[in-house]
């Protein structure tokens, strides 16, 4: 008898579990869009390198391409859909639709995906390629416009809105730190 | 950075001031659906199969092996695709024989169309379709473009442009020239890849093929397909409510035909998706041009000769004109002047327009040469430009309807800081980076094309536009439901613009930034023509009060004239001695493109035009391997366009530069913001380091390969 390709899995999406049946070969990112009625997550190359399907995935960003469906059984993932507080947009997306962050709209909601875990792996004191002191004992480093730039560089934008994303990202940074009682963490150009 | 017009438009009422995009809600949540993203019940998913042969002809499809797989539904081919039209003339003129999809065993090109695999799943055709065995009978083929190729001509042009134009006599003026200029520049292969893929999902419904799409135009696809498939024009209805950018891609193309064959045989509705790899060979491209441009000029810099060749490829079964040279037409001036666009065919994709097609490329070549010229003279960039701006258009004698580029330089030349420059070319170090600023000067022609709308006064007291026009991300939706409110003197918030459908009638598509102009004279002679039977009184039925306009009448008054947007770019750029990789640093642009209708969108088209002119200057290029005829690399991996960390801190501002003819005074902004700056950065590159760079893109191998001219400085700067 042959293997079987197919199998009901159990995925729980924005807190909601969902129980479906899917052919092995289905990629997350397929999932959600044709599975589920999740289009809001983008397909743009459907091999790694837009960063249009990025969703968050026990919280961390990855590219949902790249990701077998079977393989986040069990896993919390959060999806464009799931970022608001009900009526109330995530100040990301806020900032993204304020300071015009997008063009034709199809990269957003994987740019904004990516922001919301930039933000945090930046505030958790993550580093990056634009990171001018790595030690631990340096602490967080500031939020540049150049630290936005190298760690939004995995989501392209080909109607090319980077000006007003890096303003975005800044402003929702500034909006998170201030909430958790920081101040000053970017000092990017229009992003108050 | 400011978003208000430096200018001086009184502002009254909605246009002029910044409105975020209606849809940007739906865009910021996930919520607006785009073409590949409609349920649909009982849908099929279809995967095409293109060509791994340049040319050649298709021996056999094996297609039982792959019936027979779980899931497949069909195989359309040659063998067995229904019959199409292929005797018209289109709304695009002759049809691209790529839309003749599986009429015959020819292979024109590598990625031409040969099967689509139809499949329950995406999963299930995929597969199918990977494993597709054709068989090919292949010929040599040439795919190799070059200046100089010996089958090159000049093409027939057409009624508004001949593609070879002169006066005066070239070759005396060139010897009477105290300053010659005399310089071959090359620009590659160039894809469009529109974040969205091509999508559409094709059904029938009640005798009407249904097409749910992702273009620039609906009524052109429509039409379209109507003259393939001889349908009825009102028998093929198009829609395509969210656009993932277009850039010019966006026509109609093979997926479209394929899902309607598709679900003509197959009874239920099919949606064709190309695969990124597949936009490579079936949505377009940029062809790589070859351009030559000699300049002469007296000692002060004014132009004596000017004569701008331009070389561009295209296809064996489809001519398209790459109209570098065009450029030259409108900005410069000189005694003799001559221009030619000339092609060549090879086995290669038919290449189409792509954002400022001519004019993108035509004006690194012509903006370089002048920067060339302002070093030989010994006089600034812009002082050069100055001394020969024409008064009339060089070639026609027509008059300019505005010609405002020197208060674009101005302007952008105190914001910049130009004043302080130091015209030597490599004197600026900064550790081991080089630095060096360069200005170009941009332009595109503002067109306009008959366009069809409908506004409705509703019973509610708010108004509905109805119009083909198309969103791609240029704002246009938001644009036209402030123009209307503005005719109709409601706030926007009583406007409700519907766009995308080819049933709302005739109008333009988007491009040649002729989009929301066109639609936007469309929607103020229909929201007029509303007001007046509105003004006779009475009461608005439940249906509404409509009112419909059609422009072609009006723009067929239009006093002939010299019409262009201009803007002035400036670069600041940072070159590594030690990698040859250029940095731009900090970019300005202002231009003078009409009246700005939402200054917070049309702020983003003008930096996203430039971030095309960057990606451009430094990153994309498309290597076409002349052993296999196909794209080396055919992924955005492969095909590098520029990410956030590419981009520096942009700006980008306006002039007021109304329009007088027209009734919402705009010109046009889509491409002019692309135009000139390749160029800008090329002559920052030259005055960082000394070395013109005549071929893009400017790679840290052909920096490093050209070192850093004689200057004392490129010795020292490797230690």
């Amino acid at each position: 008898m042959a293997p079987s390709t197919a199998g009901a899995i159990t995925l729980t999406i924005n807190g909601e579990k969902h129980t479906l049946p899917v052919d092995n070969r289905t990629t997350l990112l397929d999932a959600l869009r044709e599975r589920l009625g999740l289009t809001g997550t983008k397909k743009g190359c459907d091999q790694g390198q837009c960063g249009a399907c990025t969703v968050l995935l026990g919280g961390r960003r990855v590219v949902s391409c790249l990701q077998l469906a079977v393989a986040a059984e069990g896993r919390e993932v959060t999806t464009i859909e799931g970022v608001a507080d009900g009526e109330r947009l995530h100040p990301v997306q806020q900032a993204f639709l304020d300071l015009d962050g997008f063009q034709c709209g199809y990269c957003t909601p994987g740019q904004i995906c990516s922001a919301i875990a930039a933000i945090e792996e930046h505030a958790a004191g993550w580093p990056s390629a634009a990171t001018t002191d790595v030690r631990p004992e340096a602490g967080i480093p500031p939020l540049t416009a150049d630290e936005i730039r190298e760690r939004m560089s995995g989501n392209l934008c080909r109607c090319g809105a980077y000006v007003s994303i890096v303003q975005a990202v800044a402003r929702a940074a500034e909006d998170s730190a201030r909430t958790a009682g920081r101040t000053d963490v970017t000092d990017v150009e229009g992003a108050a | 950075m400011t978003t208000t017009t430096t200018g001086t438009v009184p502002v009254i009422g909605a246009v002029g001031t910044a409105h975020t995009r209606i849809e940007g809600r739906d865009k910021v949540t996930g919520a607006a659906r785009y073409a590949g993203e409609i349920p649909f019940a009982e849908l099929a998913h279809g995967w095409l199969v293109v060509s791994t042969i340049a040319r050649g002809r298709i021996r056999s499809i094996d297609a039982a092996p792959v019936l027979a797989m779980p899931g497949v539904l069909t195989v359309l081919h040659h063998g067995n695709a229904q019959p199409l039209e292929s005797d018209y003339v289109g709304p695009m003129g002759t049809p691209d024989p790529a839309l003749q999809l599986f009429q015959h065993d020819r292979v024109p090109y590598a990625g031409w169309p040969v099967a689509l695999v139809v499949a329950e799943t995406s999963e299930q055709a995929r597969e199918a379709a990977e494993s597709l065995t054709v068989a090919y009978d292949e010929e040599p083929h040439d795919v190799a473009f070059a200046a100089g190729h010996p089958e090159a001509y000049v093409p027939a042009g057409n009624p508004r442009a001949e593609a070879e134009q002169e006066k005066g006599d070239l070759a005396a003026e060139l010897a009477a020239s105290a300053v010659v200029v005399d310089s071959e520049y090359s620009t590659p292969e160039e894809h469009h890849h529109p974040m969205e893929p091509h999508a559409a999902a094709a059904y029938w419904d009640s005798g009407r093929l249904e097409v749910v799409d992702s273009n620039q135009g609906s009524i052109f696809v429509a039409q379209e397909l109507a003259r393939l498939f001889s349908l009825d024009q009102s028998a093929v209805r198009v829609r395509s409510e969210h656009i993932g950018g277009g850039f010019g891609s966006k026509g109609t193309r093979p997926h479209q035909v394929a899902a309607a064959m598709a679900a003509t045989i197959l009874h239920r509705p099919v949606r064709v998706v190309m695969t990124r790899r597949q936009m490579f060979s079936l949505a377009g491209y940029r062809s790589p041009t070859a351009q030559r441009v000699r300049l002469g000029a007296d000692p002060d810099g004014r132009l004596r000769a000017l004569d701008h060749q331009g070389l561009n490829q295209t296809s064996t079964v489809h001519e398209f004109v790459e109209r570098s040279a065009d450029v030259a037409r409108a900005m410069y001036d000189a005694d003799a002047h001559h221009t030619v666009n000339r092609v060549v065919r090879l086995d290669v994709p038919t290449p189409t327009w792509m954002r400022a097609p001519g004019e993108a490329p035509g004006s690194y070549a012509l903006e370089c040469a002048l920067d060339e010229l302002a070093e030989k003279c010994d006089i600034d960039p812009i002082a050069l430009r100055a001394r020969n701006e024409p008064t009339v258009g060089p070639i026609s004698g027509l008059p300019y309807s505005s010609h405002r580029l020197l208060a674009c330089f101005e302007e952008g030349a105190r914001r910049f800081g130009w004043g302080d420059r130091d015209p030597r070319p490599g004197v600026r170090r900064e550790g081991r980076w080089l630095l060096g600023t360069g200005t170009a000067a941009a332009s595109f022609p503002t067109l306009v094309a008959p366009s069809t709308a409908a506004v409705t006064a509703e019973a509610d007291g708010s108004y509905t536009v109805r119009i083909t026009a198309a969103d791609i991300g240029t704002g246009a939706r938001t644009a036209l439901a402030l123009v209307a409110a503005d005719a109709l003197e409601v706030t926007p918030d009583r406007v409700t613009v519907l766009i995308g459908d080819s049933d709302f009638g005739q109008a333009i598509l988007a491009g040649g930034s002729m989009g929301t102009r066109s639609w936007s004279w469309a929607v103020t002679l229909a929201a007029r023509s509303l007001r007046e039977q509105l003004a006779l009184g009475g009461t608005v039925p439940p249906e509404g009060i409509t009112a419909r306009s059609d422009t072609a009448e009006a723009l067929g008054t239009l006093p002939p004239r010299e019409r262009h947007a201009f803007g002035a770019q400036f670069a600041e750029v940072a070159v590594d001695i030690a990698t040859g990789e250029v940095r731009v640093r900090r970019m300005l642009g202002v231009f003078a493109a009409g009246r700005i209708v939402n200054p917070l969108t049309a702020r983003s088209q003008f930096l996203g035009g430039m971030v095309w002119g960057l990606s451009m200057a430094l990153h994309e290029e498309a290597v076409r391997d002349e052993t296999t005829g196909t794209v080396v690399g055919a992924d955005l991996a492969g095909y590098h366009v520029a990410a956030n960390a590419d981009v520096p801190l942009i700006e980008a501002d306006w002039v007021d530069d109304p329009d007088e003819d027209d009734p919402v005074n705009i010109k046009g902004i889509g491409e002019v913001g692309i135009v000139g700056v390749a160029a800008a950065v090329a002559n920052a590159v030259w005055h960082a380091t000394g070395v013109r760079h005549r071929h893009l893109p400017i790679r840290p191998d052909r920096v490093l390969a050209a070192g850093t001219g004689a200057l004392p400085q490129a010795a020292d700067a490797r230690g």
